[in-house]
């Protein structure tokens, strides 16, 4: 019995969570909790792995799981999505009900936040109704202390009859005791009696006219009195999954049926109807919280939360909310503008150098000139430009886009932008995912999980991409940078910072406006329901966003835009310097593209470089220097102001720069965004259309403009 | 003692209601008694965003934002303490 339980256990861990375990004796942890509790900080504490944690609910999207070694065995943790409770049946709250249920991990763990113990209690005790080796790890310890919140670990260990770790990952506090408690419960050591819920009476009867039989059936694989209960709740997608992976048919036993029936008719004499059935569960499960909560927390400071009312009555105040958002956000992108002008410039005067070592050592080696050609004007000079140019203001957006996330600000952007959001008809989380899209659609995409209503969510996917990522964000900056800014000094920064400042919010616009119309045609549908946490707030911690934010972000990030830039950049140098008839490829299809691109206000290599540009939105920059240098004289680009000579030199008024700027929010995502939004749709309509919604809007908006500024005689 | 239920988005800002009646049904129902909000509990109004809609409420420690038509499926007692 025990050998086929395990292989049970094993196959379903393989096959629907992907758990790689290296060997049987492999012991297999599951990380369960709230939405930001720090359940990601213990799991990264835990494994040393490094998975972007951040201050608002629902960050754990998909399963995340690593592995640490602990007293000579090895231990894979599973991080199981955040859920409030296993009941409601969110597909996160079923991947982590499926998992507790079905994976067999030999421990789970719960995490709750101390600073606010009773909601947590709720899911607490749902899994200690479906497991016995749970452990519940109260963290935040530190926070709690701060606000002066005392929880009376060893009472709640009693209360609960599980053991109870005190945790504050962030600094290291208890984890060592985690492990150790992990390890006993795991191997046995510790014996968990979980305190079981009393239902009112007529539950409990109902309860015990089915449980014996579902016993019978299934032996100790699964906690039978749970099952009964389900059973009554009528959950029919749990009865789907336990039969697909019990390989068994519960409702096919006829015993069980007619016990069901009994059961059933005998809540329905008593009045109780489905409704009033789960009512009456949950009411049970939430007094308990309550009673137990009451005996173990003490709150010394009343007002513990008087700090953060004050700030959400500053930051969501109703005349100041809105302004303060596009203030922060406008302070977050004059810093980066700024700042990162000097490294800019600094970094682009090295690679100059080395360009010239480079070449020395290639004259040195006797390489043909074609080689060098290819490998310093191609290659070299398009990586040059793309980390020259990219990593400075993505060291400075992303470590201060992470410290406003760590102190959980964000919830907050979809307090503030929700009702705006309803009126489009759709999620109030989409704040959340739009965020995501600052730093990567992809991720943005992927982060578009976190909304349950699939027509909500594919509204977040399809709008995603209008919001400026990362590898787009250089190129707005470069632009504003280089034709807004008349003189130097500090309002040429903010002239930029404006420009900038009001592509996004032409984004956030568009966003609202496709929206509303996608669900008034493709999309039709109602707003549904809502609910948004608003975490308390969290001293970010600067050493480690900083560390976090450019390793994590920041290198990642640049890594694939180098990998792509590379031979992107080989491909067009061939393209820029092969010549058919007297005139390069890359001219040839620049002079084709470009009828069509001047009705945008745009050139035909402008137009080419974005289509060029697929694969990696970095390096429509690149292909747009070396398209242009490909037909004037040799220059060594090593400031802004010779590229706006370069670009001065092609034609270019502010209008292209305008245009340019419009056309770099609004066209297709990259291909990478593409391939995520096929992913997570599994349908290829919808991908077609996420590329097509983007452009036809950049194609519209940069018409509407190149050509009213003609008319008005602007240019 | 039957005192007035009304709707908690009509509950104004600063002031406590306790949950009497939830008429959500189905999923929506259950997120709502998954929050605490089952009868008898207490919700603090704490404020309203920029736009009117939603509202911030203290929910069982926790702040939750719920939208007008949330809210409205909540019927409460006004506390006047």
């Amino acid at each position: 019995m025990g050998l086929t339980l395990q292989s049970t256990g094993a196959s379903i861990l393989k096959e629907m969570f992907a758990v790689q375990t290296d060997s049987q004796a492999d012991l297999i942890v599951a990380l369960a909790g709230n939405p930001n509790t720090g359940k990601s900080t213990v799991f990264n504490s835990l494994t040393g792995l490094k998975q972007h944690t951040g201050n608002w609910p629902g960050k754990t999207v998909t399963n995340a799981q690593g592995k640490y070694t602990y007293d000579g065995d090895k231990y894979i943790l599973i991080d199981l999505p955040g859920t409030y409770s296993l009941l409601a049946n969110s597909v996160e709250e079923q991947i982590a009900r499926d998992f507790i249920c079905f994976g067999q991990p030999h421990v789970t763990v719960v995490v709750a936040d101390a600073t606010c113990l009773e909601r947590n209690l709720n899911l607490v005790l749902q899994i200690m109704e479906i497991t016995d080796k749970v452990i519940l790890c109260v963290n935040l310890m530190d926070e709690a202390r701060k606000k002066g919140i005392h929880v009376n670990l060893n009472k709640l260990s009693t209360l609960l009859g599980i053991p109870v770790v005190g945790t504050a990952a962030r600094t290291g506090e208890g984890l060592l005791e985690l492990k150790e408690t992990i390890k006993s419960v795991a191997k046995g050591q510790i014996q968990t009696r979980p305190r079981h819920i009393e239902y009112d009476r007529l539950l409990q009867e109902a309860v015990e006219q089915i449980e014996p039989r579902v016993h019978a059936l299934l032996g100790d694989k699964i906690n039978s009195r749970w099952v009964a209960l389900r059973l009554l709740d009528s959950d029919q997608a749990l009865f789907e999954v336990m039969d697909h992976f019990f390989n068994f048919v519960l409702s096919a036993d006829e015993a069980l049926a007619e016990n069901l029936a009994k059961a059933q008719l005998f809540l329905k004499k008593n009045h109780i109807d489905l409704n009033e059935l789960r009512d009456r569960i949950v009411a049970s499960l939430i007094k308990t919280a309550e009673k137990i909560s009451k005996q173990v927390v003490i709150v010394e400071n009343k007002n513990y939360n008087y700090f953060d009312r004050t700030l959400d009555g500053i930051l969501t105040s109703r005349f100041f909310g809105i302004p303060i958002m596009i203030a922060l956000l406008g302070v977050v992108f004059w810093l980066t503008i700024k700042g990162a002008n000097y490294p800019s410039a600094l970094l682009a005067t090295i690679f100059f150098h080395v360009e010239r070592y480079l070449t020395f050592f290639l004259h040195w080696l006797g390489a043909p000139a074609l080689v060098h050609e290819i490998l310093i004007h191609g290659v070299y000079r398009t990586l040059a430009w793309v980390v020259s140019v990219m990593l400075p203001p993505m060291a400075i957006f992303f470590p201060l886009f992470t410290l406003l996330e760590d102190l959980g600000y964000l919830p907050r952007v979809a307090f503030n932008l929700d009702h705006y959001f309803k009126k489009a008809c759709a999620h109030g989380k989409q704040a959340l995912t739009m965020c995501m899209g600052f730093g990567c659609n992809a991720a943005g995409v992927i982060a578009c999980r976190i909304i349950d209503s699939p027509r909500e969510r594919l509204l977040a996917i399809l709008t995603n991409n209008f919001v400026p990522c990362n590898g787009r964000f250089p190129t707005l900056i470069a632009l504003a940078g280089i034709f807004l800014v008349g003189s130097a000094g500090i309002f040429s920064s903010l002239a930029a910072t404006i420009a900038v400042l009001s592509t996004i919010i032409l984004g956030i616009l568009l966003t609202f406006l496709t929206s509303r119309l996608l669900s008034s045609t493709i999309l039709k549908g109602l707003p549904s329901s809502f609910t948004l946490e608003l975490p308390p707030y969290r001293k970010p911690q600067i050493g480690k966003i900083i560390i976090r934010s450019i390793f994590d972000r920041t290198l990642f990030v640049l890594g694939r835009a180098v990998a792509i830039a590379a031979p992107a950049g080989l491909i067009i140098w061939v393209m820029a310097n092969f010549s058919v008839q007297g005139q390069s490829l890359l001219a040839h299809c620049a002079q084709f593209l470009h009828p069509f691109a001047q009705l945008m206000g745009l050139d035909g290599y402008i137009l080419m470089a974005f289509i060029l540009g697929l694969p990696a939105n970095e390096i429509v920059i690149p292909i747009l220097i070396m398209g242009y240098m490909a037909e004037s004289s040799m220059l060594e680009l090593d400031s802004l102001l010779e590229l706006k000579q370069l670009f001065l030199d092609h034609g270019w008024t502010w209008v292209t720069a305008v245009c340019m700027m419009l056309f770099t929010l609004n066209h297709w995502p990259c291909g990478t965004t593409l391939w995520t939004i096929r992913k997570e749709t599994q349908s290829f309509k919808w991908t077609l259309l996420s590329f097509i919604i983007p452009t036809v809007t950049g194609i519209i908006i940069c018409f509407l403009v190149a050509q009213g500024a003609r008319i008005l005689g602007l240019v | 003692m039957n005192r007035k239920l009304i709707p908690l988005n009509q509950v104004p800002t600063g002031f406590y209601g306790k949950v009497k009646k939830l008429i959500a049904e189905g999923q929506a129902r259950r997120r709502l008694l998954d929050l605490g909000l089952i009868n008898d509990t207490v919700v603090e109004v704490l404020r309203k965003s920029p736009a009117g809609d939603p509202t911030a409420y203290q929910i069982r420690g926790a702040v939750i934002a719920l939208r007008a038509e949330e809210a409205a499926k909540l019927f409460v007692e006004i506390i006047h303490d």
